[in-house]
């Protein structure tokens, strides 16, 4: 036998490159088509640049060239997985310049709807969220609770995905009869779930670990960012338009503005950014509720419709709490049946591009978390 | 603070450059500014603590027809008010200052609006196409835009 | 249909089968068909919803694959636009032969929705990969997927193998002396 070579090298002398890595369009993590140009020292992620557009639809395109009931269809699939809280601003922002004032017990379905939607939304987020740190049986739980929601929307506008629901001045039709119960027992079932899902996944020690100080984004970068939702909530800043500029009837409901505090490690991180998302869900149910104790049965949510949409001249911009933050929608009418433009403001477009500020430093399986805790959903990044 | 005491305070301080203000009914109440003294203004909004305009909600590129214009939807979280500026551009010369270094949310929205509308963002660190492919030609959104026939070999119309 | 319907018709007593090799082959090929783990737009929800608890795609015997390189077919789950397009078709000549595709939901079908002002938006896939099995809605419900699922495992089952290669060689054959 020989004897062993002894290397005596310095760390410095070690040639170090940079490498650049491409992720994306077709990655499992990535969430759908995005493409990430990612630079790397060694296993530490020194640059990001996220290259987006991969399924641009042309939605501001198609809004000039249809009129204004007609684009309601492709606002729900800006956001293919909180479709009914999309149209809310849209027809909010067209019943204010027309003046329409919407009868009590449509705002309270839409209310009901816009909440279980969001819980939809969240529990899509989570599930995804574990998938990205290798838990797949929350994902399968979550899902399973998932359709219980599809079902109550199935039965009252015919789609499980896209709805089309809310129509300017009223809703596309009636709830079922047995709508209240039918809620009822999905609040229940959502916090049966819930609990499960603390200890499988939230909680879990595997998960903390992989999920604690990693990504801290400090609350004025979010606010610089234009970061709204979750994303900035976790940061532990109270912002939530369903309080601070109170649309429709939210303020006649009791319910708190989750924040980040950093429980298990930096406020920021993408722990709380999760966390936020979960006790979301919570808030959500106990607005649901209190609306289905106040709502009324009776009375019909098409009267009010109005034949022809032709707003007058002017412009307005509406806005409304997504579930992953503020929607807006910039809506400009020349006194036509169509609108002269429409320019959204895409809550994952603007919540996306903090992406590469957060990311620096971490290693690399830490960037595909980071972005599964932002959580975007592609079609409204490139809309 | 409401939309014409904000117009008053800037009218105080930019004179001319503030060309005009709009708070007709169905009109979110905006000011039109001239497009040297944007960033400046913008500034202003955001530093001055009774303004606190720390959150820029929307950025939209515009086509007038005869021209382009931007239009800037402020918030602030804090006061949580809100405000609109404009600026118009022509369509030969359709330069802006940039307000990415103010806001960094205007760095993807300014790339988006030269992407559809054409608009050169002065003062930009990385004014490329976002949304479509790098080497598509043509500003979409414009009015008068016209569809290719041929992207790459493949059809473009139905 | 396919080999295990011939026990039905037993020969000599039962316990033996007569068939072709070929059905044995594609009795096992169409049932253990993995797919490429892709989603490109809404449709890729549902697609998501069929993987999990309510309607459980993994009986069919489709595994998800994240590379192409191992997957036999691949769904096209939303829309195709030109910046995505060629990244598809670099994704399918990724596979090995033999390959399927299902086209899912209108966008895939036909632009669906944006067909007439989607500048952006490729009109149909089939303009770039040749398509399998068509299936409509925008989106598909899941059990329309299944029915689908169905279709490419009766085309599966189906296929001729040998003679299919004996064919190819002799289009090449043509094809060579035309050249010449
Ligand atoms: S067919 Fe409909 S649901 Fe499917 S991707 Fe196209 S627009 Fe979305």
């Amino acid at each position: 036998m020989s004897e062993t070579k002894k290397v005596e090298f310095e760390y410095s002398q070690i040639d170090s490159e940079r490498m650049r890595l491409n992720v994306g369009p077709q990655h499992p993590s990535t969430h759908g088509v995005l493409r990430l140009e990612v630079e790397l020292d060694g296993e530490i992620v020194t640059e990001v640049v996220p290259h987006i557009g991969y399924l641009h639809r042309c939605f501001e395109k198609h809004a000039e060239k249809m009129t204004y009931p007609q684009v309601i269809p492709y606002i729900d699939r800006m956001d293919y997985i909180s479709a009914m809280n999309n149209e809310w601003p849209y027809v909010m922002g067209i019943e204010k310049l027309m003046g329409i004032e919407v009868p009590e017990k449509v705002e309270y379905i839409r209310v009901i709807f816009a909440e279980l939607n969001r819980i939809a939304n969240h529990q899509i987020a989570i599930a995804t969220f574990g998938l990205d740190a290798g838990a797949f049986t929350p994902f399968l739980y979550l899902f399973r609770d998932r359709e219980f929601i599809l079902t109550v929307f199935e039965k009252a506008s015919g789609g499980r995905l896209l709805y089309n629901y809310y129509w300017v001045g009223g809703l596309a039709a009636d709830v079922h009869k047995e709508f209240k119960e039918d809620v009822l027992s999905i609040v229940k079932q959502v916090r049966e779930t819930n609990k499960e899902i603390a200890d499988l996944l939230i909680y879990n020690k595997i998960f903390i670990e992989r999920v604690a100080n990693v990504g801290i984004l400090p609350a004025d970068v979010a606010i610089n960012y234009g970061c709204s939702g979750p994303v900035v909530r976790g940061s532990g800043l109270p912002f939530d338009l369903r309080k601070d500029a109170p649309y429709s009837i939210y303020d006649r409901f009791d319910f708190d503005v989750v924040i980040g505090h950093g429980e298990v490690g930096t406020v920021g991180d993408c722990f709380d950014r999760n966390i936020v998302r979960f006790h979301e869900m919570e808030q959500s149910c106990r607005i649901i509720e209190q609306a289905i104790e106040q709502m009324p049965m009776d009375g019909d949510v098409r009267e009010k419709l109005p034949k022809k949409i032709r707003p007058p001249k002017g412009e307005i911009y509406t806005k409304a709490e997504n579930p992953k933050g503020e929607l807006g929608f910039y809506i400009v009418s020349n006194g036509t049946d169509k609108p002269e433009r429409i320019k959204s403001r895409g809550t994952s477009f603007v919540n996306l591009s903090v992406l590469p500020e957060i990311s620096k430093g971490y290693l690399f399986a830490d960037l595909i978390m980071i972005l599964g805790s932002v959580d975007i959903v592609l079609g409204e990044v490139d809309r | 603070m409401q939309a014409q005491e904000i117009y008053e305070k800037l009218k105080a301080e930019f004179g001319d450059a503030i060309i005009e203000f709009n708070a007709e009914p169905f009109f979110d109440p905006f000011v039109r500014v001239t497009t040297d003294k944007l960033f400046d203004i913008c500034l202003e909004l955001r530093d001055t603590p009774e303004f606190d305009f720390d959150y820029l909600a929307c950025l939209s590129g515009m086509d007038y027809k005869e021209n382009l214009g931007v239009v800037y939807h402020l918030y602030s979280i804090k006061l949580k008010h809100s405000f609109v500026v404009k600026v118009t551009v022509s369509k030969e010369n359709p330069v802006v200052p940039s307000v990415e270094r103010i806001w960094r949310t205007a760095d993807w929205h300014e790339r988006e609006a030269y992407d559809m509308m054409g608009i050169q963002f002065e003062g930009h660190h990385n004014l490329i196409r976002i949304l479509c492919p790098y080497d598509w030609e043509g500003f979409p959104l414009r009015k008068d835009y016209v569809q290719p026939d041929e992207y790459h070999g493949m059809k473009v119309p139905y | 249909m396919g080999l295990l319907n011939k026990l039905d018709d037993p020969y000599y007593g039962g316990g033996i089968i007569l068939g072709k090799v070929e059905d044995i082959l594609n009795w096992g090929r169409s049932k253990s068909d993995w797919y490429l783990q892709f989603g490109l737009a809404c449709c890729a929800i549902e697609f998501m919803a069929m993987n999990a608890s309510h309607f459980d795609f993994m009986r069919f015997g489709c595994i998800p694959r994240t590379s192409p390189r191992q997957a036999d077919f691949i769904i096209i789950s939303g829309t195709v636009t030109f910046k995505m397009a060629e990244r598809i078709k670099t994704l399918y000549e990724q596979m090995a032969e033999p390959k399927y595709v299902i086209s899912m939901g209108s966008c895939a079908n036909s632009g669906g929705p944006y067909w007439e002002h989607g500048y952006h938006v490729l009109k149909g896939v089939d303009r770039i990969i040749p398509v399998d099995v068509y299936v409509p809605g925008c989106p598909p419900r899941p059990e329309a997927l299944e029915e689908g699922m169905i279709r490419l495992q009766e085309k599966i089952n189906k296929q001729a193998i040998f003679n299919k290669r004996k064919r190819l060689a002799e289009e090449e054959q043509k094809e060579l002396i035309i050249s010449n």
